[in-house]
């Protein structure tokens, strides 16, 4: 578990420097899982500690956007001037997008087959 | 023990990162007890629960939101690894990725565009402020682009990461439940769409419906924030006119 732990942070330390040396704009930790993806096509898959670790990570993906969620109480009076417009702004748009994003899929991958089994 | 020796361990203890950090666990380990209970229903959010109910510790105790972050850190640093670790239900989901490709970057491009101006345009309609305007274009984005983005273009970036935060809980309950209204229904679409519309929060919720619901979450989200970082700043000052 140690192991598989200082692996990903490896890969995130690598998509870091990555990002700083070539100005990328996107996140280091977001390239290293690029890089780890690369990574695990050349192995031919995970190993069982790294699939067990990840799986335990991922299933609590939740807990870790509550510190940065928690920040909201920094923003109450922005949020409460201007309540309206952001609530308005948020809901719309995120609805927009995933019905664009979900029916475009849907209709483009329709054709091809059925719907997916569970 | 008397009242003044309560006092005392209360000062102590609320100064020190292991209070918080160790409440933030608890708090999430009660947020997922509630979530199991209401049988997996999404309103009953584990990121909603658990932030709404800190807030109000905080607020009750004046505890400054700094102090909170200096124990809570340690958690929000475990997200950078569990990014990363995305890349292994990517890779068990890599043949069905691939031979959706196509369909996925044009699904990719029209829902990214779609989910950005819009919050934008309407902002900016309803006559929000324009660092708030700024700020409400890359919600959709996971929160380190996201807040990249918003700062480069003159929004707020902490402001921005609370649109985020909102914006991921939002999908989070409301997505599956929108999508299968307009017949959207395979596990595909449905995962694409929360990732890309909800980032991580969204991600998180696709992996409670499915491994390959979230796969697809996950690789939406990815694509989404590159595609968001390169094109936003190029776009916005299209739509600078809407600003009031």
């Amino acid at each position: 578990m140690i192991a598989a732990f200082a692996l990903l942070l490896a890969f995130q330390l690598a998509g870091e420097a990555l990002r700083v040396a070539l100005h990328l704009p996107v996140p280091g930790p977001v390239i290293g899982m690029g890089l780890l993806l690369v990574y695990l096509i050349a192995r031919r898959g995970p190993s069982e500690s790294l699939r067990t670790t990840s799986g335990t990570l991922l299933q609590n993906l939740s807990l870790m956007f509550i510190p940065a969620g928690t920040g909201v109480m920094l923003h109450g009076a922005r949020l409460f001037d201007e309540a309206g417009p952001i609530l308005v702004a948020l809901v719309a748009s995120t609805v927009l997008g995933l019905a664009a994003t979900g029916l475009t899929l849907h209709f483009l991958t329709r054709k091809r087959k059925q719907e997916a089994p569970r | 023990m008397s009242p003044e020796s309560m006092t005392e361990i209360w000062v102590y203890l609320s100064a020190q990162p292991l209070l918080w950090l160790t409440l933030t666990l608890a708090v999430y380990l009660l947020a997922l007890a509630l979530h199991r209970k209401a049988k997996g229903h999404p309103v009953v959010n584990p990121v909603l629960v658990s932030v709404s109910i800190l807030v109000v510790l905080l607020l009750v105790t004046g505890t400054p939101y700094q102090r909170y972050f200096d124990g809570a850190q340690f958690v929000h640093f475990l997200l950078g690894p569990t990014t990363v670790a995305l890349a292994v239900p990517l890779h068990a989901q890599l043949k069905r990725l691939l031979a959706m490709g196509g369909p996925l970057l044009i699904a990719l491009v029209v829902g990214s565009l779609t989910a950005g101006l819009s919050a934008y345009a309407i902002g900016a309609l309803l006559g929000a402020s324009t660092p708030t305007v700024i700020s409400l274009a890359p919600k959709s984005v996971t929160t380190p682009i996201a807040m990249g983005v918003a700062e480069r273009l003159g929004g707020l970036a902490s402001l921005t990461a609370v649109f985020v935060i909102l914006t991921g809980i939002f999908g989070a309950i409301f997505a599956d439940g929108i999508l299968r209204r307009l017949g959207v229904k395979d596990d595909a679409s449905i995962g694409f769409a929360l990732g890309l519309a909800s980032h991580g929060i969204g991600t998180a919720r696709a992996f409670q419906l499915s491994e390959q619901t979230g796969a697809f979450a996950a690789l939406a989200m990815g694509l989404n924030g590159l595609f968001t970082a390169i094109t936003l700043p190029w776009l916005l000052p299209l739509l600078a006119p809407l600003l009031k």
